[in-house]
């Protein structure tokens, strides 16, 4: 396990939206004229028939157009009595039915693609140079070729520093403009194609083949694609397949049916009807609502290596958080000043303080901090004459001499060796200030003055602001959290309850983590991780959701099965939203898709039998009663299901792409707000929608 | 309405419910193997069966293999039904032919010999002018017993395939989901003979009859001629009713004073038809560990069967609006009930029929104590509706719990992305395989019964079964819908008329049978009753080794109030998107107008 803390960039705070790349808008330009010729394009039977639902929409454009045409010539095909202007009508709205299909799934492509575009612009002309001199074009470096790289070039594939040491500007991957560090051997290795050298000169070793770099990676996710139909979108699929049969089936029928009763219904109305009730929107939707997950994510500066992922992101049960760097800040800070006897805590805190004055490391700064609070001001080192001790390994300890005397602080065993050099004698109730704070799980540092002990400082690793809620969410979520941790039982159980975890793992080892992850899959529960060592390749790859930190090694990043740009532990929290609400995001248009299947009914079938039956010639026959809506006229009936059922697709767009609102409140409520909305608003919504529409039909425009 | 109705009706469900309760608890031990009351008297004939048949119950069968045997068993049921309903005659040495009945035709045989296997009991023919008392012994009472066993085994293999908790998937009995042999035994031994056994003797002390006397010749005191049918009748009506089966021994049914002789006999009838597949739901419960489940599908069908009978038992007490016009009185008025009184026995009143109606077309049992074509138009859509709910409202024995789990599964896939997770039900996640054997186990029936109607209205072949001389336009519809809506969900009742046996008077001469009629609902009913039971053993198949995954706050609940209305939803949006079409040209036209078409036809 690594305990290394990815410190540049720098982890925004939970919840902090500084890293996310800012959606490209619907409606730039661009996006919105290639995606209008892209719904067209997409006619393509063959592009349709991956989708069946839809494909039965265009097969059904198809032959009412065919159906017009000879009306219009002259002839009757197969429109009954039907006027050639309503056959044209709901023609015209079957096919814009499917291309209102095609543009959310343009829509949804589009943006992937504007990202998409910018990534691809950086992979081409590189030129690489290769360890011997010769060079080589980027695209054909092969595993384990040896490159170099200088201040100011692109390195041209991904690799591992084997050589030297440099900073890289990665923001044209990660959006994050400072420069990180790569170095040889560590966790810091790792660099990617596509990204600039600022400073020195490398030696990479290429860890890709051709065509298959991280950067080839993205821009095919992006894009959409590899896009390969994820498990549950399958299942739908069949679910919508399975649904499109069966109403096939009920409309087939009605034709034998209708004729047993007298009534003749044309084809146009049996295949506005067949559309209507099979589940078109969401089957116009399913493709744009995964791959705008994708694209959700990919703002969030998350790759996901697959769809795959990202659904099982959403029935994540456990969370394997490092504690260091994740749950603490991961630099210990002081928090205490404990005076051995006959020492004021004032007294300490001004020589710790005194101590600190040219300590530049977090430690060193917040004893100053710390200090301030006792009233004592920072004085100023040159006007003092101090002379600056700097920590060594030697000494294991570091302050500053002033006016002869010596001031230290350090670790204890180091600070009573100097004392009892000077002939001091430590106080007997050093030793226990020492392990009481070393048992709690803090750091101790000795204070001393010459030849006597003053105190000790606690250093102590704090809990990040915000983590409780944090945890208190992903509980109400129903996923548990276990710390991972390298420190003992105790200091583990104390962090653990302090920041809120559910469980923690002490004295965390490779093995140990990976034994966790295997034991908790065994009682079937889905586990996600976070890591950045190549020794969390094993446990990152046996985790269902393995999320690599991109400033980790090449090991890790391919173990895993996503990689945060942002190189923050907590995204994790935040791409199980992710998959939650992509999940909720189809069921709930499922929902509303079948659920507005009521309403068309009560539009189209009164429409057809309304003069079933009749008992006087021309009249109306008993099932008038069942126009509840009363509408205008069969034909503006009918026109008005359709064309409702068209254009809830283009209305629905937003959503799907944004995604259904998630809230962490458990499943029951969750389930009964999404069933109230989405079931019941989707009963109700059509019956309002087809009335709209049939004013504007009927008594507008005289159908 | 009547204070009585409506506590006839409220008793009926506390019975049920207070009755389902402890029996569901011994059905569970019956099929987890555990020590029963019976045992002693039992293990013997079971044990004997067993050497008989060749079978070690203990072994266990991967789906395939329990289906495998559960098609050959049933093959081999039909065969030897066939036969023997083929061959009456041959069998007149044993004196059970009192009447020297022959044969039914080839094409009527070819419809019994289906509609009896497969659970249905649609009957084309009437019993006591038809058959024998050895035919209807030896060939419809053993399927009664039979098909009733084969419906509960699959009900309970896909409870195994459910709650099983698989931890070593390369075990030999991973994939077992119980021995198809054992469980049928243990069904007919532990369950359906003790249970008949004790209902046919509370009938015969009710009137029932159980004897082999050739029919009894009178002078009625219109100085006809008449005669009483006569036969081995108590003990056939307890297992029609226990086993949902519902072939009448009688053409009238349960109307018929030997087979329901009193209005207590109605009442017990009543909860021996609902008692197995209301006891399985809580039989269920336990054998998943968690007795929730079972009480939230108890909830679910419940709910919907007294919204069934409130619905139906208003409508007939109201009348219909032509009795209003016709000036009827149908108040309840001192010794009239008042309401819609025509078909309906006066012993078991407005109540006590409705409530029978409502219990026989829930449950696929198909029996009937009064006429469903003369219940008013909204009376007579409930048994309509309660068909199109595909037969989950508790549903017939066995049939019932396998059919409504299937909609639970629905119901788990599309509430389950709601929340966000991949849908799992009792810790099983379902999936794409899952989903598809779901999706085609539940559309097979309503797909069997819209085409078979179809096919039926279309082809003058499929119209001859329509006596036009007194059905006309909707009620011939409704005639034909309801024929294939039954048969298509197993459930055997009529809604009078359509036919595919003519003339079939005395001994048979000059009767003939209605060949397309026959063989299509033979099929109908052989297809919509074992498609559904391959699907609901394949998806006991694929669920029985999955992985379990503990349930947490993000899993949804199966077994709360929210769940229950789900499950509602589903079902009933399922069936009314279907049928609602058929529906609309048939009872629903009928119950919106009191015109009667005459000579309207085609």
């Amino acid at each position: 396990m690594s305990t290394t803390t990815p410190s540049e960039p720098v982890p925004p705070a939970p919840g902090s939206e500084t890293s996310r790349r800012r959606p490209a808008s619907v409606f730039r330009g661009g996006i919105v004229r290639r995606a209008l010729i892209d719904s067209v394009v997409k006619l393509d039977p063959r592009v349709q028939l991956r989708n069946p639902v839809m494909f039965v929409v265009e097969l059904g454009a198809a032959i009412t157009s065919v159906t017009w045409i000879a009306q219009a010539a002259g002839g009757n095909l197969l429109g009954g009595n039907d006027p050639a202007w309503y056959t044209l009508t709901i023609a015209v709205w079957l096919w814009l039915t499917v291309v209102f299909a095609n543009l959310a799934e343009a829509f949804a492509e589009g943006r992937g693609r504007a990202q998409a575009d910018t990534l691809r612009s950086m992979r081409q002309h590189t030129v690489a140079t290769m360890e011997d001199g010769s060079t080589r074009k980027a695209d054909e470096l092969r595993r384990g070729d040896r490159v170099v790289v200088v201040a100011g070039e692109l390195i041209p594939g991904d690799g591992t520093v084997i050589e030297g040491i440099a900073s890289v500007d990665e923001s044209a991957i990660t959006g994050e403009s400072a420069p990180v560090i790569r170095e040889s051997g560590g966790d810091r290795s790792a660099v990617t194609g596509g990204t600039r050298v600022l400073s020195d000169r490398i030696v990479v070793e290429i860890t890709q083949e051709p065509g298959h770099s991280f950067l080839d990676r993205m821009i095919s996710l992006v894009e959409g694609a590899e896009r390969r139909k994820t498990p549950n979108e399958i299942a739908l699929n069949i679910l919508l397949a399975g649904l499109t049969l069966i109403f096939m089936v009920v409309v087939a029928t009605l034709r034998p049916f209708g004729l047993f009763a007298g009534t003749n219904i044309s084809d146009t109305t049996l295949i506005s009807l067949l559309v209507a009730l099979i589940p078109t929107t969401i089957g116009a939707l399913l493709s744009a609502i995964g791959i705008a997950g994708m694209d959700r994510l990919v703002r969030r500066n998350v790759l996901a290596l697959s769809g795959r992922a990202v659904e099982a992101s959403g029935d994540v049960d456990v969370l394997l958080l490092d504690k260091t760097g994740t749950i603490t800040i991961g630099n210990r800070l002081a928090s205490e000043f404990v005076p051995m006897p006959g020492v004021s805590e004032a007294e300490l805190a001004e020589v710790a303080q005194l101590a600190s004055l040219a300590d530049e490391t977090p430690e060193g700064r917040s004893i100053v901090v710390l200090a301030k609070q006792y009233g004592i001001r920072e004085h100023d080192l040159a006007r003092l004459h101090a002379e600056f001790v700097p920590f060594t390994a030697q000494t294991r300890m570091s302050g500053v001499d002033i006016d002869g005397q010596r001031l230290r602080k350090g670790a204890g065993d180091a600070v009573i060796a100097m004392v009892e050099a000077e002939g001091g004698r430590p106080p007997a109730e050093l030793r226990s200030a020492l392990d009481g704070i070393a048992s709690e799980g803090g750091t101790p540092l000795a204070v001393a003055r010459d030849n006597q002990v003053l105190g000790v400082i606690h250093l102590k690793d704090t809990v990040k602001e915000g983590m409780r809620q944090r945890f208190d969410q992903l509980r109400a979520m129903g996923i548990r959290t276990i710390m991972i941790t390298g420190d003992n039982r105790l200091t583990a159980k104390k962090i653990a309850e302090e920041a809120g975890v559910d469980d923690f793992l002490a004295e965390a080892t490779p093995e140990k983590k990976l034994e966790l992850i295997r034991e908790q899959q065994a009682e079937g529960r889905m586990v996600a991780m976070t890591g950045d060592g190549t020794n969390d390749a094993p446990a990152l790859a046996q985790a269902d959701v393995g999320v690599a930190m991109n400033t980790g090694t090449q090991a890790a990043r391919e173990a895993g099965n996503m990689v945060d740009l942002d190189s923050n532990p907590t995204k994790l929290i935040e791409i199980v939203e992710v998959g939650k609400q992509l999940l909720i995001t189809r069921g709930a248009l499922t929902t509303f898709s079948i659920a507005n299947d009521v309403a068309k009914y009560f539009a189209i079938l009164p429409a057809i039998f309304i003069s079933t039956y009749a008992t006087t010639r021309g009249g109306v026959g008993p099932l008038h009663v069942l126009d509840i809506m009363n509408l205008g006229s069969a034909h503006s009936a009918v026109i008005s299901a359709i064309v409702f059922n068209a254009i809830v697709i283009p209305m629905l767009i937003p959503i799907s792409l944004k995604g259904v609102s998630y809230r962490p409140v458990g499943a029951s409520a969750l389930l009964r707000r999404n069933l109230l909305i989405y079931g019941l608003g989707g009963l109700i919504a059509p019956f309002i929608g087809i009335k709209l529409i049939d004013l504007i039909v009927h008594n507008l425009l005289g159908a | 309405m009547t204070l009585s109705g409506w506590g006839t009706i409220a008793a009926f469900a506390v019975s049920l419910t207070l009755l389902a309760l402890p029996l569901g608890r011994y059905m569970a031990a019956v099929y987890t193997g555990q020590w029963t009351v019976l045992e002693p008297v039992m293990r013997h004939p079971e044990r004997w069966l067993y050497r008989l048949l060749r079978v070690d119950p203990h072994r266990g069968q991967d789906w395939r293999s329990y289906a495998r045997s559960l098609i050959l068993f049933s093959l081999a049921g039909w065969l030897i039904l066939y036969l023997v309903l083929r061959s009456q005659g041959l069998w007149n040495f044993t004196g059970l032919n009192p009447m020297r009945f022959a044969s039914a035709p080839w094409n009527v045989t070819f419809n019994t010999a289906s509609s009896f296997v497969t659970n249905t009991n649609w009957q084309y023919y009437s019993g006591e002018t038809t058959l024998s008392y050895f035919s209807q012994m030896a060939g419809l009472t053993v399927q009664n017993f039979v098909s009733a066993a084969v419906g509960i085994v699959v009900a309970v293999a896909l409870i195994r395939g459910i709650a099983k908790r698989v931890t070593d998937r390369d075990a030999a009995e991973a994939n077992s989901i119980g021995n198809f042999y054992g469980d049928l035994v243990r069904t007919i031994l532990y369950v359906l003979l003790p249970i008949s056994t004790v209902v046919g003797i509370v009938l015969i002390w009710q009137g029932s009859i159980q004897n082999f006397s050739p029919y009894l010749s009178f002078t009625g005191v219109t100085h006809l001629a008449q005669r009483i049918a006569m036969g081995p009748v108590a003990s056939q009506e307890a297992i029609k009713l226990l086993g949902t089966n519902g072939g009448g021994f009688f053409n009238t049914n349960s109307a018929h004073p030997f087979e329901n002789p009193t209005g207590l006999s109605n009442f017990v009838e009543m909860l021996t038809v609902l008692i197995i597949p209301a006891a399985l739901v809580f039989t269920y419960g336990r054998m998943v560990g968690n007795r929730r489940q079972g009480y939230a599908i108890y909830t679910t069908m419940m709910v919907m069967f007294l919204g069934a009978v409130i619905v139906c038992y208003v409508a007939e007490a109201h009348g219909s609006p032509a009795q209003h016009a016709a000036g009827l009185h149908t108040a309840a008025i001192a010794g009239s009930s008042g309401g819609n009184m025509e078909g309906k026995e006066q012993r078991f009143g407005i109540a006590g029929s409705a409530l029978f109606n409502v219990v026989t077309t829930v449950t696929s049992c198909g029996a009937v104590n009064s006429a469903i074509e003369s219940f008013t138009g909204i009376g007579g859509a409930v048994p309509f509706a309660n068909l199109s709910a595909s037969e989950v409202i508790f549903g017939g024995v066995g049939s019932g719990l396998y059919s409504i789990l299937l909609y639970v599964l629905l119901a788990v896939f599309i509430g389950g992305l709601m929340v966000g997770r991949t849908p799992e039900y009792i810790g099983k996640k379902i999936e794409a395989r899952e989903i598809k054997l779901v999706a085609l186990g539940i559309l097979i029936t309503p797909l069997a019964a819209l085409l078979s109607t179809a096919l039926a209205t279309a082809s003058r072949a499929g119209r001859a079964s329509i006596d036009t001389a007194v059905a006309h336009g909707p009620q011939a519809f409704s005639e034909t819908l309801y024929a294939y809506l039954s048969q298509a969900n197993n459930n055997g009742s009529s809604f009078a008329g359509y036919t595919g046996y003519v003339g079939h008077v005395g001994n048979g001469a000059g009767s003939h049978g209605i060949t397309f009629a026959d063989l299509l609902g033979g099929m109908t009913m052989l297809f919509a009753r074992y498609a559904p039971i391959l699907f609901a053993l394949a998806v006991a198949g694929t669920l029985v080794s999955k992985r379990v995954s503990p349930a947490g706050l993000g899993t949804m609940r199966t077994d709360n109030g929210t769940f229950v209305v789900l499950l509602i939803g589903v079902i009933l949006l399922v069936g009314a998107l279907t049928f609602f079409p058929a529906l609309l040209l048939g009872p629903i036209v009928q119950g919106l107008t009191g015109h009667l078409y005459p000579g309207a036809g085609r």
